[in-house]
């Protein structure tokens, strides 16, 4: 007990010294050929973090319980692919990773909770987690506290960067901007009419997108609904639809209401082929539930889909199936989740050491070349460059890429003029 | 906010609301009735019963690949067979649980609410563990997708129709069932007065099984035909569970007429204002009229004796 008291103590100090250290350039002053041998663990770890001679150990937080087991059991499946393949190749300075699952059951105290687990008891090198926004919110407190290194998946609101997480998904003007523009442009569409679940992801996103409509494309939005969570009722507003006549939908509707929300879009004859819709909600993932023939023709704004035609995505899709079996689908999180122990130990590497401080200082810049979405790399705010792309939904509950950004879209959490 | 629109269309979007408000209505119904039966017949607070309406759309789900693997050819019926198997399923296993847990707590009605919260939980895990965490994809034949086009700017969802077809045909069964039969006689005579109605001889430890799993069975049947309109996964359950006991509760809870008349004043009231704000404030609302009128009238529209 004592022993904590003093680490807790000590830690701003030592979080100061390590600042300072990691203002000079590190990895300079190692030379590359240590890399390859093993380096001493007293080297590698300063800061008491749970590694040995020949292992290092992280922590898997999502849940695999409760509601949300629906979305965070692809992302459980990618991070444990991407530690096996890992050590597959010899593991991180030579040590094998090992993970420490804990389950945040859905309930946000209970990811805190674990979360401070791993750190304090487990004393995890870095942590594969979170989902929901709420989970993020709830654990990022004690990753600053603890100062431990959260790799988050999924794309989200933005409006947050901290020292202690890396964000692999996209933030939202990451998102939504591109796809915006390229559906301006392509259907001529002028008019929008949003639809979400009521909660922040879908109005700070849905805020973003009214500033882009109005400002930028000099659109009009017609409409702007929320239904709460868990709502399966949706004929009024698609009555409203019927109604206002926009040239695209854009919906951030999500879990259960999304199946109802396609399944009575559909069945009111609402033909997606001839009207305009665009989602930042749906995956492959959630297109299991909905059904293909329910959405086919809806396009989707992502990063990732799986039917990507790429050298590092046709290894990974088939990597992905040989360990979680052929029905499995992978969705623009689970893909995001993938890169979190990859660029987990690409800046370990980096870094030359597991000492927080200096990843969270050598991540800036680390790229990931084998990306399945393509290349990534991680900007200073430790957000990832990446592209946005459009795909269309087919019957088979896949993507077809409409579209892709030129060039990797800058992460930007804090827009201005979007706020 | 209409000034915008022609004439023509406004009617169609009436025409095309009322249509919607009659769907919900159905909805409300066929979810309510299954927990009319049990909480409003036998006081029995079944927190499940959104457990039991997914096991009937699991079965569905199940029914559908055996079809879809086994007999092809006669894919286009198979949604009959399988509202049938997901009654019988769910009423098996709603029996069962009346056997298990609920007889020994029919003195104690709280602590139904408990147990059967429990046993929502560990269904629900259940269901994770057999089925998997992620929603399944119910594929419905041809015929029940789409829309009937009645005129260029009027369409009616088929399957909201058939959710109404359903309803009213499970309503008329279950009116008849509780208020002609022999049987229904027997069940009112237990929730009248137990003691009374086993001293002339009706063996009441089987009306409380058949009834508990009749309730269940016919949640089974709403959870079938769910599959049309909404989600299937372990969870789902959870999102039908408080409009369920909002309509039961509001129509009064031993009364089947109460059930229908607060399923109609709910929907109603929920799609007509949702037409007018959002989705999110009408929901507030509706549930602010339902409390504000459970003030005056605590024990709901309608209002019978219940078992003590």
């Amino acid at each position: 007990m004592s022993d904590k008291a003093n680490k807790g103590l000590l830690s701003p100090l030592r979080r100061k010294l390590l600042m300072g250290m990691a203002a000079v350039p590190v990895i300079t002053m190692l030379p590359r050929a240590s890399f390859a041998q093993t380096p001493a663990t007293s080297a590698v770890n300063t800061t008491g973090l749970a590694i040995t001679d020949t292992e290092v150990t992280v922590g898997i937080l999502h849940s695999a319980t409760g509601t949300m087991a629906i979305s965070e059991t692809g992302s459980i499946e990618a991070e444990k692919l991407a530690i096996e393949q890992i050590n597959a190749m010899g593991g991180v300075l030579g040590r094998k990773i090992k993970f420490i699952q804990e389950d945040g059951a859905s309930d946000w105290p209970t990811f805190a909770e674990k979360a401070k687990k791993l750190l304090v008891n487990d004393k995890v090198a870095a942590i594969m987690g979170c989902w929901t926004s709420a989970s993020r919110k709830a654990v990022l407190p004690v990753m600053e506290q603890y100062n431990g290194m959260l790799y988050y998946p999924t794309f989200y609101e933005g409006l947050e960067q901290s020292k202690n997480v890396i964000y692999t998904g996209q933030e939202a003007t990451q998102q939504i901007l591109a796809g915006l523009n390229w559906i301006a442009k392509e259907k001529g569409a002028k008019s929008f009419f949003f639809i979400g679940s009521d909660y922040i992801w879908p109005r700070t996103s849905n805020k973003i997108a009214r500033k882009h409509v109005e400002n930028v494309l000099k659109g009009k939005v017609v409409g702007e609904e929320y239904y709460p969570l868990g709502n399966t009722q949706f004929n009024s507003v698609i009555n409203k639809i019927k109604l206002t006549k926009p040239d695209v939908i854009f919906t951030d509707v999500v879990g259960g209401s999304n199946v109802a929300f396609y399944k009575q879009l559909k069945a009111a004859g609402i033909d997606l082929s001839k009207q305009a819709l665009l989602t930042i909600s749906v995956t492959e993932d959630e297109i299991d539930g909905i059904g293909g023939e329910n959405i086919a023709g809806a396009y989707a704004c992502m990063k990732y889909f799986q039917s990507l035609d790429n050298p590092n995505n046709k290894t990974f899709v088939p990597a992905f199936k040989t360990m979680w079996g052929e029905k499995t689908v992978i969705g623009d999180v689970t893909q995001a989740a993938y890169l979190g122990p990859w660029l987990w130990k690409l800046t370990v590497e980096k870094a030359g050491s597991f000492d927080v401080d200096k990843i969270a200082a050598a991540s800036p810049g680390v790229e990931f070349k084998n990306a399945p979405e393509g290349y990534v790399r991680i900007h200073e705010n430790h957000h990832l460059w990446s592209k946005t792309r459009v795909g269309r939904a087919k019957l088979d509950g896949q993507f077809e890429l409409i579209y892709e950004t030129a060039d990797l879209v800058e992460p930007d959490p804090f827009p201005k003029g979007y706020q | 906010m209409f000034g915008d629109y022609s004439l023509g269309d406004l009617g169609s979007i009436f025409v095309m609301q009322g249509f919607a408000g009659l769907i919900l209505f159905s909805v409300y119904v066929l979810m309510a009735l299954g927990l009319a039966i049990i909480f409003g017949q036998m006081g029995v607070i079944n927190m499940a019963h959104g457990e039991f309406m997914i096991l009937g759309a699991y079965v569905t789900w199940m029914t559908s690949n055996i079809f879809q693997s086994y007999l092809p050819s006669l894919f286009s019926g198979y949604f009959f067979l399988a509202m049938i198997l997901a009654f019988v399923a769910s009423g098996a296993l709603g029996m069962l649980v009346e056997w298990v847990l609920i007889r020994h707590l029919y003195k104690r009605p709280l602590d139904t609410l408990l147990a059967t919260w429990g046993l929502s939980l560990m269904l629900q895990q259940a269901y994770r563990s057999v089925f998997g965490a992620r929603e399944v994809g119910v594929e419905l034949p041809q015929w029940m997708l789409g829309s009937l086009h009645v005129t260029d700017s009027i369409e009616v969802p088929i399957n909201g129709v058939f959710v109404m077809c359903l309803t009213l045909l499970i309503t008329v069964c279950v009116a008849y069932v509780m208020y002609k039969s022999r049987w229904g006689r027997q069940v009112r005579a237990v929730v009248q007065n137990r003691v009374m109605a086993g001293a002339v001889g009706i063996n009441t430890e089987k009306v409380d099984r058949y009834t508990y799993g009749l309730g269940c069975g016919i949640a089974g049947i709403a959870g079938s035909a769910f599959t049309m309109i909404g989600s299937t996964g372990p969870t789902s359950g959870q999102l039908y569970i408080v409009d369920t006991f909002l309509v039961v509760v509001f129509g009064g809870a031993a009364s089947l007429l109460g059930t229908i008349a607060s399923a109609f004043s709910i929907s109603q009231t929920q799609s007509t204002l949702e037409f007018f704000m959002s989705g999110s404030m009408a929901k507030v609302l509706t549930l602010l009229a339902v409390v504000g009128i459970l003030m005056l009238r605590p024990q709901g529209l309608f209002a019978l004796k219940v078992r003590k």
